[in-house]
């Protein structure tokens, strides 16, 4: 099991506990963390599920690839650590992970 | 005051895509009635773009199907009654009568009764090894058949047959897909998008037979092999039929429903009762961009319109508007589409298909209609901001790589 923490723009914060192996995305959707919409449930396809990585977890979340990159590239407000949260799968290094949700997904 | 609202109940008959939506949009919105969704599927309700993808290559748990957990209803007050048939509406009492005899009121419901597969009418159709994909029931029963064989027939180039074509190839078997037409994808995409996945199956060793027409299945008790028209054999245990689906609308029709192709509903998801409105693929809706009817079929589509059902079922006024898009994954390979291409005068091509990266622009009179687009998500994402806007972009950045699209955005 690994932890992750979710801070919504208000500060409020939602910690959950998941297994390992499940999307940083399910993780938010199975413990009704409010605010990621995941339309196509992780394909890669909608950029719904837009989160900020925490400055301190950036280097363990590892690189975005091409296709996710131009997804966010249009998601709202992209800036420094924005990822789709369907393509970050939680491994024993991410326990402890802080994401920031976005004030709207689309 | 109380809210008059709190004490109104919504039936969503269909627990699929569009239903779960609209139970959690209608929360969203702040309804607090009463809301049942009844479904007939025993399973939470679940997305189905990964049975002919990962689920049916074994790489996806169910649970991480569900679109939501079981808490999560039971925490918004939804109340889920799975493995519940509805068998009649009755329009004047307001009631639902469920299989078994229970009569459920309403004062608002919504029908997403969904898109069952279409059955094929050919002899020796009911034999076992004849399949369907729609259900995790049918996902379910064809992923062992797929493991005990050695050679999968497709009956039918859509999307769903593709994908079980590139899931099976996947999995070592042999693959052998028949279309009627002289392309894949034909009522869904042009000819530049159908050559590339003709060629991206055939790479990968899929035997593709375009406009062959199938005569018959044959066997004694289970199918032995498929026979052409033009009296080939192709021996065979299993073979998957994906000729599109027909929109469930028995229960609205017997209700005295205006259906046509789809129950027909107005921009704003309601149907020709104004206590009754329908979203996803059973609904047949005008399309504000397009300026005409339209059925779809895919999950943007179940959400966004359940979504503005969900709204105006609580009294506020919104149109559905959306762009509809819509995508698939084959092998290494996604596409993504936005917009409808029906009706298009031009195509032009940016990129080169064989470098599988590329999108296709659709084009009528100038006006961008839809976009195909090949592992290249930046055309995606700008291509449905300028379908939105009704936009005439200039030809030729599309078609340069060189120029960045987002220049057509301002
Ligand atoms: C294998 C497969 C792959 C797909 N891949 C993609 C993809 O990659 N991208 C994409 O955008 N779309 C895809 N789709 C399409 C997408 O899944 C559908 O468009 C979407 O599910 C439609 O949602 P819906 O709510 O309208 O219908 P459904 O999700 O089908 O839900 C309808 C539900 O209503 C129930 N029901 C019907 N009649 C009754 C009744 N009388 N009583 C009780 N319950 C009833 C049905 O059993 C069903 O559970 C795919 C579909 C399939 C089958
Ligand atoms: S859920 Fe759609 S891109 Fe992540």
């Amino acid at each position: 099991m690994a932890k992750i923490t979710f801070i919504e723009q208000n500060g409020a914060k939602h910690t959950v506990e998941v297994q390992e192996g499940v999307s940083v995305m399910e993780a938010a959707v199975n413990n009704m963390v409010p605010g990621i919409d995941a339309d196509c449930g992780g394909a890669c396809a909608c950029a719904t599920c837009h989160v900020y990585v925490d400055e301190n977890w950036r280097a363990k979340t590892g690189k975005t690839e091409a296709m996710e990159e131009s997804m966010l590239d249009f998601a709202y407000e992209p800036k420094d650590g924005s990822r789709l949260s369907c393509q970050i799968k939680m491994t024993p290094d991410l326990d402890g992970l802080v994401v920031h949700l976005p004030e709207f997904q689309g | 005051m109380p809210d008059k609202r709190a004490s109104e109940r919504i039936i969503i008959i269909g627990a699929g895509q569009a239903g779960a939506q609209a139970a959690t949009s209608l929360r969203l919105e702040g309804f607090d009635g009463s809301i049942t969704v009844v479904g007939e599927e025993p399973a939470l309700p679940y997305q189905r773009p990964p049975l002919s993808k990962a689920y049916l290559q074994g790489n996806l748990a169910k649970e991480r199907l569900y679109l939501k957990p079981d808490a999560f209803y039971q925490k918004t007050k939804i109340e889920l009654r799975s493995g519940a048939r509805v068998l009649s509406i009755d329009r004047l009492a307001k009631t639902i009568e469920l299989e078994g005899g229970e009569a459920l009121p309403y004062d608002k419901m919504l029908i997403a009764t969904g898109a069952p597969p279409r059955r094929l009418k050919a002899p020796g159709a009911a034999l076992k090894g004849v399949a369907y994909l729609r259900s995790i029931a049918d996902a379910d029963a064809l992923r062992p058949r797929l493991e005990k064989t050695i050679r999968l027939v497709v009956v039918g180039a859509g999307y769903i047959g593709l994908e079980v074509a590139a899931s099976a190839r996947k999995a070592g078997l042999a693959v052998t897909v028949l279309e009627m037409e002289d392309r894949v994808l034909k009522r869904v995409a042009g000819p530049e998008i159908s050559a590339f996945f003709e060629d991206l199956h055939r790479r990968h060793g899929v035997d593709m037979r375009l406009g062959v027409r199938l005569g018959s299945f044959e066997g004694v008790n289970a199918l032995e092999s498929v026979k052409l028209e033009n009296g080939e054999r192709i021996a065979c245990k299993l073979a998957l039929v994906g000729i599109g689906a027909e929109p469930a609308t028995r229960l609205a029709k017997a209700a005295g429903l205006d259906v046509d192709n789809g129950i027909l509903v107005n921009e704003f998801a309601c149907t020709s009762d104004p206590a009754i409105w329908a979203a996803g693929d059973c609904s047949n809706h005008p399309s504000v961009l397009f300026d005409r009817r339209v059925r779809l079929e895919s999950v943007p589509n179940a959400i966004d319109q359940a979504k503005v059902a969900a709204a105006n079922m609580v009294g506020r006024h919104v149109v559905y508007d959306a762009v509809p898009w819509f995508w698939s994954d084959q092998y290494d390979v996604k596409l993504q589409t936005a917009g409808l291409a029906e009706g298009a005068e031009e195509t032009v091509l940016r990129g080169d298909p064989d470098d599988q990266r590329f999108a296709c622009w659709s084009l009528k009179g100038g006006r961008l209609l839809a976009v195909d687009c090949i592992n290249d998500p930046a055309s995606f994402v700008i291509g449905k901001r300028l379908i939105a806007a009704r936009a005439q972009p200039c030809v030729k950045t599309l078609a340069d790589p060189a120029v960045d699209l987002k220049s057509l955005l301002s």
